[in-house]
C-alpha cells in the first residue's frame, strides 16, 4: 500500500459522498447544479490565463530543441528535416505531429537488466497506445457533450455522435438489460485507457516509485468522472431532458436546478467542476504546456545563424585589456606574462640611469 | 525569444473553442420541452408504468416488449398494478400517444436522440392527416 494513491482514492471517494449527499440528502441542487459549476468555469479560465501568461513573461534565452536526427551542416550531409528542423514551417510539422501524435511517447523504451547484468533498452509502445486512445476519446466525449450545451445541436456533433454509436451492442438477459440508449465507443475507451493508465503507475514498481498524489489524483477524478457518466447512460438511468434543461441554463444565463436528477448526475457534474478548477494548477496544464515546450517549438538553427539574448542590456564589463593596463607593472613585477610589454615612466628611466650610473 | 503576441493570439483561439456554448446559445432561452399529451393520455391518466419510470427508461421497457414478442411470442404484458397490456409500439403506445411529432420526437431532437424505432414501424400520425 502505498500513501500517495490511497489520499487522491480518498480525496474523490469524499468528493463523491459530498455531491451524492449534498445533492440528494440536503437537496443544495443549485449549489451543486449551478454555483460550483460557474465557479470552476471562472477558476479554470483564469487560471489558464494566468498560468500561460506566467510563462510568456519568461525568458528564453537560449535555443535548447531536442535533436532527434541530423542538423543541416554541409550540402553533402542529409539534414532531417522534421527531427532537427531548421526553418519555421518545419518546427510547425514537428509540432503538429508532436500534439497530435505524441511523437516523444512513441521513443518510448524500457530499461532492464537481462541474462544477469547485461544493460538493455526496449522500445515499449503501450504508454503510447493508451495515451493515445485515452487523449482520444477524451476529446470524443466532450465534444458529444456539447449535445447538453447546445440548441439546436449542431450537425457535426450529431455526426460525431452517429460514429460513435456506430457499435450496436444490446445486452438483454434476465438479469442484465444494458446497451440503450446506444453505446457509446468512446466512453468504454476512455474508461479503459484511464484504468490502465491508473495500473501502470500502481502496479510497476519504478512508476510507483516517482508518483506522488497528484500524479493519482486526476486519473482517479477522470475514472469517477466516466464512471459516473457510464453508470447514468446505460444502468441507473436519468432524465436526459432535464440533465440538458440544467446544461442549458447554465450556457444561456439562465440557471435552473430541475428535480429527477438524482445524486449521481451531481457527482458527476461535481467531478468535471473539480477538474475543471484543479486543471490550471496541475501537471494537466501540459495541454498548453505541449505547445510551449522551448524543446520542441525552436528552430534548430544553432549553426546557422548567430543567437544573441534579446534580453542583452548594458553591463559596466572589465575588459582583460583594461584589466592588463591596470595591473600591468604588478604583473610584470611577479613575472607574469603581458599582451603589451612594460614601458616605464620617463622619470623612473632616470632613476634606473642614475642607480646603473653609481 | 519573444512570442507573446502568438501565444496571446493561442489563449484567445483556445478560449473562444472553450465559451462555444456560450456564444453558439446566444440570446436563446432553451427551456426543457414540454410533452404533448393526447386527449385520450390525459383520460388514460397513468402509462404501463409510472411517468418518472417511463421518462427514463421507456427504451429499455420498449426493448424488453421487442425481445418477448419476436423472440417468445408472448403478446401479454402485465404491469406492477396488475393490468395486463397488448406488448406493441404501434397499437399500445401510440394508440394514447398519437401524436409522434409532439409527443416522441420533442424530447428526442431536444437530447440528439436518434432512436430506430420508426425505421420498421410506421407513424400513424402522419397516415390520419
Amino acid at each position: 500500500m502505498n500513501k500517495h494513491y490511497l489520499y487522491a482514492l480518498l480525496a474523490v471517494i469524499v468528493l463523491f459522498f459530498v455531491a451524492y449527499v449534498g445533492a440528494e440528502v440536503f437537496g443544495l441542487r443549485i449549489i451543486f447544479g449551478v454555483l460550483i459549476p460557474y465557479l470552476a468555469v471562472i477558476v479554470f479560465i483564469a487560471g489558464f490565463i494566468y498560468k500561460v501568461m506566467g510563462w510568456a513573461r519568461s525568458a528564453v534565452p537560449f535555443r535548447i530543441p531536442t535533436t532527434c536526427g541530423q542538423q543541416k551542416s554541409l550540402p553533402w550531409i542529409q539534414p532531417n528535416k522534421i527531427d532537427c528542423p531548421n526553418s519555421t514551417g518545419a518546427v510547425v510539422i514537428r509540432m503538429i505531429l508532436e500534439v497530435c501524435c505524441f511523437r516523444s511517447l512513441f521513443r518510448n523504451t524500457k530499461m532492464s537488466l537481462e541474462e544477469g547484468d547485461k544493460l538493455t533498452y526496449r522500445w515499449e509502445i503501450w504508454l503510447w497506445v493508451f495515451a493515445l486512445a485515452f487523449h482520444y476519446s477524451f476529446l470524443v466525449v466532450i465534444l458529444r457533450h456539447f449535445r447538453l450545451f447546445t440548441e439546436p445541436v449542431p450537425f457535426f456533433i450529431q455526426l460525431l455522435e452517429k460514429v460513435d454509436g456506430f457499435f450496436r451492442i444490446e445486452v438483454l438477459y434476465d438479469t442484465i438489460q444494458t446497451g440503450l440508449p446506444g453505446v457509446f465507443l468512446s466512453g468504454l475507451v476512455l474508461l479503459a485507457a484511464v484504468t490502465f493508465l491508473l495500473l501502470r503507475r500502481i502496479l510497476l514498481p519504478q512508476m510507483r516509485y516517482i508518483s506522488l498524489a497528484a500524479d493519482y489524483f486526476p486519473l482517479f477524478l477522470i475514472f469517477g468522472i466516466a464512471f459516473t457518466g457510464i453508470l447514468m447512460r446505460y444502468f441507473t438511468k436519468i432524465d436526459v431532458t432535464a440533465a440538458k434543461s440544467l446544461a442549458m441554463g447554465l450556457v444561456t444565463f439562465h440557471p435552473t436546478a430541475p428535480k429527477g436528477i438524482g445524486g449521481i448526475f451531481y457527482a458527476h457534474l461535481f467531478f468535471v467542476s473539480i477538474l475543471l478548477a484543479y486543471f490550471p494548477f496541475s501537471k494537466l496544464m501540459h495541454f498548453a504546456g505541449v505547445f510551449l515546450s522551448p524543446t520542441r517549438n525552436l528552430t534548430t538553427n544553432t549553426r546557422e545563424k548567430r543567437h544573441e539574448n534579446p534580453w542583452n542590456y548594458p553591463v559596466p564589463v572589465h575588459t582583460y585589456d583594461e584589466y592588463e593596463d591596470e595591473f600591468r607593472e604588478k604583473m610584470v613585477e611577479a613575472g607574469l606574462p603581458v599582451d603589451k610589454p612594460f614601458e616605464k615612466p620617463p622619470e623612473t628611466l632616470s632613476d634606473e640611469k642614475a642607480d646603473s650610473s653609481a | 525569444m519573444n512570442d507573446k503576441k502568438w501565444i496571446i493570439a493561442g489563449i484567445v483561439v483556445f478560449l473562444a473553442i472553450f465559451a462555444f456554448p456560450f456564444w453558439y446559445n446566444m440570446g436563446k432561452a432553451a427551456p426543457a420541452p414540454e410533452v404533448k399529451l393526447t386527449e385520450k393520455a390525459k383520460a388514460a391518466k397513468q402509462c404501463v408504468m409510472p411517468t418518472e419510470y417511463m421518462r427514463a427508461e421507456h427504451m429499455q421497457l420498449l426493448d424488453v416488449w421487442r425481445h418477448n414478442v419476436v423472440r417468445n411470442a408472448e403478446r401479454e404484458f402485465v404491469n406492477t398494478e396488475g393490468k395486463t397490456f397488448n406488448m406493441s409500439l404501434s397499437n399500445t403506445c401510440m394508440d394514447c400517444h398519437a401524436n409522434k411529432a409532439d409527443f416522441c420526437d420533442k424530447c428526442h431532437d431536444y437530447a440528439s436522440v436518434d432512436p430506430y424505432c420508426w425505421d420498421c414501424h410506421l407513424d400513424r400520425s402522419k397516415e390520419n392527416e
